[in-house]
Parts: structure tokens; C-alpha cells; sequence
């Protein structure tokens, strides 16, 4: 259909300029709904390079971003007050998981971990009904966001 | 009199076993026992047939002890400001009708146990009806007055005097005939995935009750003590206001206070605190 074209087009644009936007110089953003899962992992970046630890830990901390700690206790994060207990510490997570299935996670929590999950799906457009006016067709973080969170998720090891 | 009780611990830890076995920090239910002024409230109960649970806790058992004194004591409890206030506004002569509403109820304690069996069934209007109604209803039809604004000062204190006067009565409300419809439907909101962050109102407080989210206490989700008095709100907030704070967490769009969701919602999240003491008017922080 004609206007299903345009919205490819438009997104697609999108995608192309939000890159444009901040600053990556390289690579190629995948937008959410071309995300390719691989038994349940994603193994490429979702910006072509790879994100900032220091970036990742800000986005994992932050109440409006991540707000992985909302469910998730981490000791790196121990300077934080509140961590929750929702899911399970993520102390040592990058000795459980891969890179691909730690971004899988990340993007798609209903695929990569279970149906059922409480756990927003956070490079994901088909989320729940009646998304707030302000967040439709956006998803809760952008693709370099992701990609800084996995950075640092890869640096929480247990030894 | 006014004597508040201090909190007795007399319950066993139902939880503890759980604790000690999965070794985690999951801090459930406390185990106080709240009594109001001499009166035993039974904040929990064992589940219905049928429940999602097994055993059905009020929010009052997820607070802070801080918090939960402030409701063992009507001096403390600041919603009793409200109460005061509304037992003034019972008096008031509003409307056309020129009456107030102890021309018609002489004494505000004739509403004993109506708290505990809302949302009811109301043939006039064919559908549910909450305590927000009923009172509009009053100031409307009989009254000659204009209805007063879910969320209003006026009306939040007049939900917290009448549903005060059920306090300590087990919550029973009907689901079936008639109301079998708006709880499916209660039911089938209450289990929607909504909003960005993609969630339920099970996956909170069904699934993760007992545990923290960030700096929150997670509780089933009761709505044995509403209107509460929240420390946040500075002040009283119904039901509908509670629901519309969860929907905004979540992002996703609530619906409106008073429309057939919420009071379907209500429902459905009534009855499954069915045998929970009414708690009008508890305090949260
Ligand atoms: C609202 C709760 C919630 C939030 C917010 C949340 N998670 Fe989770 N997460 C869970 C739960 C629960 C699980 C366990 C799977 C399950 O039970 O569904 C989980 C599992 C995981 C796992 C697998 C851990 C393991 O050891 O198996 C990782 C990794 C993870 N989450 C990372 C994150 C990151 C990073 C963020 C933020 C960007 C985040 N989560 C935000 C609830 C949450
Ligand atoms: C992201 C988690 C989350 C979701 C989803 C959620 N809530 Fe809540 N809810 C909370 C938190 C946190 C509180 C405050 C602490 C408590 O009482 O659980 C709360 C409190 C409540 C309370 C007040 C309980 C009391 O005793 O004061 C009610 C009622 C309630 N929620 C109903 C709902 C309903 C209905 C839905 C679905 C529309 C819902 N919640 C979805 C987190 C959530």
C-alpha cells in the first residue's frame, strides 16, 4: 500500500537524521521494526559502532532513561540510593550473557527473556495500548542508548 | 474517645520461609496488626476461591512504621482534617431544594457498611455506581445542587467521612448478575499490557507485591482504604486519581475519573480485596 511506502520512507529518514543528529559519523542506525533477532540474540550493533561505558552507566542509572535500577540491584551502582528487587542484580550479568543476547535483552525483553516479563522491551515501537500521546512511536531509548548500556553491562563482571 | 492502639505484632511471618530460602532481600508484608481506636482492622485475609492470591494483604502492611502510625491514631491521621470538614459540609444547606444532606440522613453513621459492598449495582442509571456517584446523585436529583467534581476538596472529604463509617467492615461487593459484565471487563483492563513501558497492573502488584521497585514498596494494589491520605499529595485522592498515577508511570494515556474503565477497574480491584477491612481514610506516603 502507498501510505505504508511513505511511512517506510519517513522512518526511514528519520532513522538517517537522528544519526545525522547526534553525531555519529559512521555506520548505519537500524530502526526498531528492522531489528533482526538470530535465536533470540541480535548481533549487530543497532548504530554499527560500538557505545560508551560511561554514557551506558548514566542511561542504566537515570529514572527517565533506563531506570534499570527501578528492578535491577548493582553494586557498581552502590553510591545510588534505591535499588530495586523486581529482577534479578545484575552484578557479574556479563559472565551470564553474550553481547548479542544481552542486546536482545535490551531491545526485545519478550523475545529474549520470556512473554510475560515485566521488563519494558526499550528499542521496541509496538509496546502496550494507549501509549501516552508524548511516546508514540518512539521507543524508551534511542539505539545509542542501547548500544551505551550494553557497553556497560559488559564491564559488570563478577571477578 | 480517641485513643490510638499501638501496633501489636501478633501474626506469624507467612513469608519468612520464603526468604530464608530463596536468600534474596524480598521484604513482604510486614507483620503488624492494625487496630483503630479499640477496633481490630483486618489488613489481612485469607484469599477467596478463585483469587489470585493466597492470602490478601492491605497496602497499610507495605508502609514504613512511620507511615502506618500516622494511621493507628484518628488525632494523627491527616485525613482527618477532611473529615472534619465534610462533617461541616454535611450540614450545609446547598441547591435549589434548600436542603443539606442531614435533612435527608439525620446521622452520618446510617451509611454503616456501604463503603464495603462499592461499587454497587444501580437499575436507574443500568450500570455500577461508586461512592462518587451516589453522592452527586444526592446533590443533583434531590438537592437541587450542583455535582461536585470527582477530585474536589468537597467531594474527597465527603468520600473519606462516609466511607469512614464502614471502617473495620469486610469488603463485599457484588460480581455477579448484572455486574458480571463491568468485572469481566474490570478484569480484562487490569491484565492489558498499556502504555510504553508495556505493563499490566498484574505484573506490579499480582506478581511483584512484596518487593521494591527503586524506593516503592510493591502492594497488591488494595482499594480497602480509599480516599487516602497521601503524604506525596499533600492531601486526599481517590481511586480513579491512584489508577490515573499508575497509567502515567507506565506512559501509558489513563482514562478518565468516573468513566465506565476506571469504575469497571474499580470493581474488579474491590473484589479482589473482598474480606480486607475497609480502611477509609488510611494514610500512604
Ligand atoms: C520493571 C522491571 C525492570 C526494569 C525497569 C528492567 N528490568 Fe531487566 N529484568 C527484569 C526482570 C523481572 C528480569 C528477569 C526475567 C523475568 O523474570 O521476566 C530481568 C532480566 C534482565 C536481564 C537478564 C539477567 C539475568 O541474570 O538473567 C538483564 C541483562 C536485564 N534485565 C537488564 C536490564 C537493563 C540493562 C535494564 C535497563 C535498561 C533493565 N533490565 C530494566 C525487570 C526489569
Ligand atoms: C510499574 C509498577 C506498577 C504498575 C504497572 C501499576 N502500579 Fe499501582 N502502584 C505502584 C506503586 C509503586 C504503588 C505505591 C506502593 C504500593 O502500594 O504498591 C502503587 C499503588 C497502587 C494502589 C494503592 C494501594 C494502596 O494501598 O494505597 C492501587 C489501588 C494501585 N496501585 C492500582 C493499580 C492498578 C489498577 C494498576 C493498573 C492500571 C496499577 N496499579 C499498575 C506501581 C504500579
Amino acid at each position: 500500500m502507498k501510505s505504508g511506502k511513505y511511512l517506510a520512507a519517513a522512518l526511514l529518514l528519520a532513522s538517517i537524521s537522528s544519526v545525522g543528529l547526534s553525531g555519529v559519523a559512521y555506520g548505519e542506525t537500524t530502526a526498531p521494526d528492522a531489528v533482526k533477532f538470530v535465536d533470540d540474540e541480535v548481533s549487530k550493533s543497532l548504530t554499527g559502532a560500538a557505545g560508551n561505558v560511561e554514557s551506558g552507566r548514566k542511561v542504566f542509572a537515570n529514572r527517565k532513561q533506563g531506570n534499570c535500577l527501578a528492578c535491577h540491584a548493582n553494586k557498581d551502582l552502590a553510591s545510588q540510593p534505591f535499588h530495586g528487587e523486581v529482577g534479578p542484580p545484575l552484578d557479574g550479568v556479563a559472565d551470564r550473557y553474550e553481547a548479542a543476547a544481552l542486546r536482545a535483552i535490551l531491545v526485545n525483553s519478550k523475545i529474549a527473556l520470556n512473554e510475560d516479563t515485566i521488563m519494558p522491551s526499550f528499542y521496541r515501537l509496538k509496546n502496550g495500548v494507549r501509549t501516552a500521546d508524548k511516546f508514540v512511536g518512539k521507543t524508551v531509548l534511542s539505539a545509542e542508548q542501547v548500544e551505551d548500556v550494553l557497553a556497560y553491562l559488559q564491564t559488570l563482571k563478577d571477578e | 474517645m480517641k485513643i490510638g492502639l499501638k501496633t501489636i505484632s501478633a501474626l506469624a511471618c507467612t513469608l519468612c520461609v520464603s526468604v530464608a530460602v530463596g536468600g534474596s532481600a524480598y521484604a513482604g508484608p510486614d507483620d503488624s496488626s492494625l487496630i483503630i481506636e479499640g477496633q481490630n482492622i483486618a489488613t489481612d485475609v485469607k484469599a477467596p476461591e478463585g483469587s489470585a492470591f493466597d492470602q490478601l494483604y492491605s497496602g497499610w502492611r507495605f508502609r514504613a512504621t512511620e507511615t502506618q502510625s500516622l494511621q493507628e491514631d484518628d488525632f494523627e491521621n491527616p485525613a482527618f482534617v477532611a473529615v472534619d470538614q465534610a462533617i461541616e459540609e454535611f450540614h450545609n444547606v446547598d441547591g435549589s431544594a434548600g436542603k443539606s444532606c442531614a435533612d435527608c440522613h439525620s446521622d452520618v453513621s446510617d451509611f454503616k457498611d456501604v463503603r464495603a459492598s462499592l461499587p454497587r449495582w444501580n437499575a436507574k442509571t443500568n450500570k455500577p455506581e461508586t461512592l462518587e456517584n451516589i453522592i452527586n446523585e444526592c446533590r443533583t436529583e434531590r438537592m437541587g445542587a450542583k455535582a461536585w467534581k470527582w477530585e474536589s476538596t468537597q467531594m474527597l472529604g465527603m468520600t473519606a467521612l462516609v466511607g469512614l463509617q464502614s471502617r473495620g467492615s469486610a469488603v463485599n461487593v457484588q460480581t455477579d448478575g448484572p455486574m458480571a459484565e463491568w468485572f469481566e471487563r474490570g478484569k480484562k483492563l487490569y491484565y492489558t499490557r498499556v502504555g510504553q513501558l508495556d505493563m499490566s497492573c498484574a505484573h506490579c502488584h499480582e506478581n511483584n507485591f512484596g518487593t521494591m521497585i527503586r524506593a516503592d514498596h510493591l502492594s497488591q494494589g488494595q482499594v480497602n482504604g480509599f480516599p487516602v491520605y497521601r503524604l506525596k499529595w499533600q492531601g486526599l485522592g481517590s481511586i480513579h486519581r491512584r489508577f490515573k498515577g499508575c497509567m502515567d508511570n507506565i506512559r501509558a494515556k489513563p482514562y478518565k475519573r468516573g468513566s465506565d474503565e476506571f469504575i469497571a477497574l474499580e470493581l474488579y480491584v474491590a473484589s479482589r480485596g473482598a474480606g480486607l477491612s475497609v480502611e477509609t481514610p488510611s494514610v500512604r506516603n
